[in-house]
């Protein structure tokens, strides 16, 4: 039954771009931390601006791989297992991130502080870094074997292909600097004064560098993975997505003197660009790089119908209650936030 | 060390008991914070208030750890277990997905507004996010419950050609007998490690003629709840699942138990080192008839040895298995005993001074995180060697495109980082019980 797998290849892609456009914020947060916060009560302006959401937001990308292993299961077979080391890259570096906000503010030595301090940024450049890089790859290919698995080493060498080479580290970079452009606008809406002022003053560099990045991702997809560009024409998604990128582009360049309405355009280029890449990659879910054949699609490792059928009656009121329970913090967070005292919050 | 089979399943060991460290606390003690907030609602709650917003500092600490140590979890299935999850995903995949949407999110949103959010919420609201807590993280039980009783005991789901499996029902799935009665000894295992600890905290304040009026309320909430705890989690939870091991998994029970001979009328042992070379027991201290009593309610009741079974489906570490079996029961009799005698003590006036009894108390928290941990490995150790209870080997089950090296690599690197992390939240939740219950300025 093609059609129950197209709904779960779309609902758990919806997932993962609210992991992305919620969670991302987050990430831009940490990397943006020890330059746009300089003192201990700014750092801890720039965490409040986070903490009370940061782990909610995490949860959707836990819940996609849940999603996931209820759905696809061989594709999260075949994906997490060929990049095993790169996917528990991710989960140390989700590790030290949760970790460091929230044990930081906890004793009050600027030792300490200045520890989890670094720790929250490197672990907040390395997931978007890694996610992009793996990105990547399934846009480019793995070299996926007749069982349905593959191998991969971590460095492209001469003519061997590797987890990150040129194009890899390209989406890497690209999602990098992506989701901090787009913390920098979550904290130009959450903070005020000093750390407001270092944030605006490099969230137009930052967005002006990730439409160049989209823009050479672009070009570069085109020629590692023709046939994934070739299919954009004929996707209606897939220009709908394109569509909420440019809109989400023009927002962020245009509305800068909005508080919220540069923060939705970034939401909107983030969400765009993921809906156009999966929209193009359709109904392919990893690309082999060798037959066409061999490339694992959403019918071809979708479990059998009735589990997918059991999955849906749960899957919107879970998700209804998910966004209940996210409207509900940010209504009791709402405006700007301040920096805690010790021995209070984040 | 060639077979990266071997370090998989060390993987998996090692991060599984350690993460479970913390949920186990986590669970009892959201129910004892829900219980202490909801006495402090009533006019003169104070006492009852100051003790929630302590326990609430130490359960913000514990949760984070617990979280960070999670997400290992849900993705070791795909990295590790790529077999498994292929074959398996369409059944089990279901509670886990139903885990994240309706236990992670849930817990994850009013955590921070639990821990600190108290002024901005009043009393009411805080209450309520307690409550938010307590229910997600006993529903996150259910789901990973229901997950392993379906490794230990499958029903409700059918098998293609391949070998791959798939839901029939749902709720004969989520209903699974087995996770029934897994489930509740499971919690009340989780209620009598977070008693224990509450105890532990009253008593230490007690030995150090500290924070007196808070000891008292510690030790009498802990050791009242550690008593009921107790007794649940050895009659009739764990009585119901010692009897589905021995009509469903009649090997596990026979290496539990280090019996190679079948018979009626079979002796428990409670002491004894197995000698599987030699196949039997050795130096064993028994007592008759209570084996077959216990698993089948019969005292004449035959209980099949392992000489019975083929051995290629005998549990392949039996020594250990056997020594986590008697650890869990050793010490769950003992609780009882120190618990009880503690409910005397108080409720006759004596146990103020009683020193050696509080010191007692105070030193005895590690034990049911060590019971607890006896108590998972003798339900995994016992499912050996199949990953779902005779259909799917745990030889079946691991990754077929990761080595040695690459598991042994982030074994290591678990090793490390959970080392640090766990320094760091001794020595944090140390210094809020040196810090006592007042309200900390870090």
């Amino acid at each position: 039954m093609p059609e129950l797998s197209t709904l779960w290849f779309w609902l758990i892609a919806l997932m993962l771009t609210a992991w992305a456009v919620l969670d991302g914020f987050d990430f831009g947060a940490g990397v943006l931390h020890r330059f746009v916060a300089r003192t201990d009560s700014e750092r801890r302006e720039v965490l409040a601006a986070i903490g009370p959401v940061w782990d909610g937001n995490e949860v959707w990308l836990i819940a996609s791989a849940g999603a996931l292993f209820l759905a696809f299961p061989k594709l999260l077979a075949a994906g997490f297992s060929g990049f095993y080391l790169p996917v528990l890259f991710v989960v140390w570096a989700l590790i030290v991130r949760g970790v460091s906000i929230e044990l930081r503010s906890h004793v009050v030595s600027p030792l300490w502080r200045g520890f989890f301090d670094t720790t929250f940024m490197l672990a907040s450049i390395a997931v978007p870094g890694l996610m992009g890089a793996l990105l990547g790859n399934v846009v480019r290919g793995v070299p996926l074997d007749a069982q349905g698995f593959f191998e991969l080493a971590l460095f492209a060498a001469e003519g061997a292909p590797g987890v990150f080479d040129g194009y890899a580290l390209l989406c890497g970079a690209l999602v990098l600097v992506t989701l901090t452009a787009h913390g920098a606008n979550w904290l130009a809406w959450k903070t005020e004064g000093p750390v407001q002022r270092r944030v605006l003053s490099v969230r137009l560099p930052l967005w002006l560098t990730a439409f160049g990045l989209w823009l050479l991702a672009a070009l570069a997809t085109s020629r590692v993975a023709p046939d994934v560009m070739a299919a954009f024409p004929r996707r209606p998604m897939a220009w709908l997505g394109l569509l909420l990128t440019l809109r989400g582009a023009v927002a962020t360049l245009v509305e800068r003197r909005g508080e919220r309405e540069p923060f939705f355009g970034g939401v909107a280029f983030i969400a765009g660009c993921l809906v156009t890449t999966v929209a193009c990659l359709f109904p392919v879910v990893l690309r082999a790089t060798g037959a066409p054949a061999l490339s694992l699609t959403a019918t071809s490792t979708a479990s059998a119908t009735r589990s997918l059928q059991s999955g849906l009656w749960w899957w919107g009121p879970g998700v209804f209650l998910a966004a209940g329970y996210l409207w509900w913090v940010l209504r009791h967070f709402r405006g700007k936030v301040t920096a805690a005292r010790d021995g209070e919050g984040y | 060390m060639a077979d990266p089979l071997f370090w998989h399943r060390l993987q998996f060991a090692f991060t599984i008991v350690y993460h479970y460290l913390f949920p186990q606390l986590t669970m009892g003690l959201a129910l004892v914070i829900v219980v202490l907030k909801g006495l402090a609602l009533r006019p003169s709650g104070e006492l009852y208030a100051t003790a929630a917003r302590f326990w609430v500092r130490v359960f913000g600490l514990n949760f984070a750890v617990g979280v960070a140590t999670g997400i290992p979890m849900e993705f070791q299935f795909g990295t590790n277990w790529a077999r498994f999850t292929a074959l398996t995903g369409g059944v089990v995949g279901q509670t886990l997905a139903l885990e994240g949407m309706f236990a992670f999110f849930l817990e994850s949103s009013f955590l921070a507004m639990l821990v600190w959010g108290e002024q901005k919420l009043g009393p009411k609201k805080h209450f309520a996010a307690a409550v938010a807590l307590l229910l997600g993280s006993w529903l996150s039980g259910v789901f990973i419950v229901v997950t392993n009783a379906f490794m230990q005991h499958p029903v409700g789901f059918t098998r293609d050609a391949n070998g791959v499996f798939a839901l029939s029902d749902f709720w004969t799935y989520v209903l699974n007998p087995w996770a029934l009665a897994q489930y509740a000894h499971n919690q009340m295992a989780s209620l009598v490690t977070a008693s224990f600890v509450v105890t532990a905290v009253g008593a230490f304040w007690f030995l150090s003629g500290r924070h007196l009026e808070q000891a008292r309320l510690n030790v009498k909430v802990g050791t009242f709840a550690g008593l009921v705890a107790s007794v649940l989690v050895a009659f009739p939870t764990g009585d119901l699942q010692a009897k589905l091991v021995a009509s469903h998994q009649p090997a596990a029970l026979a290496a539990m138990e280090g019996r190679f001979e079948s018979g009626p009328r079979a002796e428990i042992h409670l002491i004894g080192q197995p000698n599987v070379a030699q196949r039997r027991l050795d130096n064993p201290v028994g007592v008759p008839l209570v084996l077959s009593f216990l698993a089948f309610g019969r005292f004449n009741a035959d209980v099949k040895g392992l000489n019975e079974i083929p051995e290629r489906d005998w549990p392949d570490n039996i020594e250990l298995l056997y020594y986590a079996f008697h650890v869990m029961v050793g010490l769950g009799t003992m609780f009882i005993g120190l618990m009880a005698l503690a409910v005397l003590f108080r409720w006759r006036g004596w146990l103020e001074k009683a020193r050696p009894l509080l010191w007692a108390l105070m030193l005895a928290f590690p034990f049911p995180y060590i019971a607890n941990t006896a108590g998972w490995m003798t339900a995994e150790l016992g499912r050996q060697p199949w990953l779902v209870y005779g259909l799917l080997r745990t030889a079946e089950g691991a990754s077929p495109n990761v080595h040695s090296g690459s598991a042994l690599f982030t074994l290591i690197g678990f090793a490390g980082l959970y080392l640090v992390l766990g320094l760091a939240f001794l020595f944090l939740v140390g210094r809020e019980v040196l810090h006592g219950p007042e309200a900390s300025h870090a």
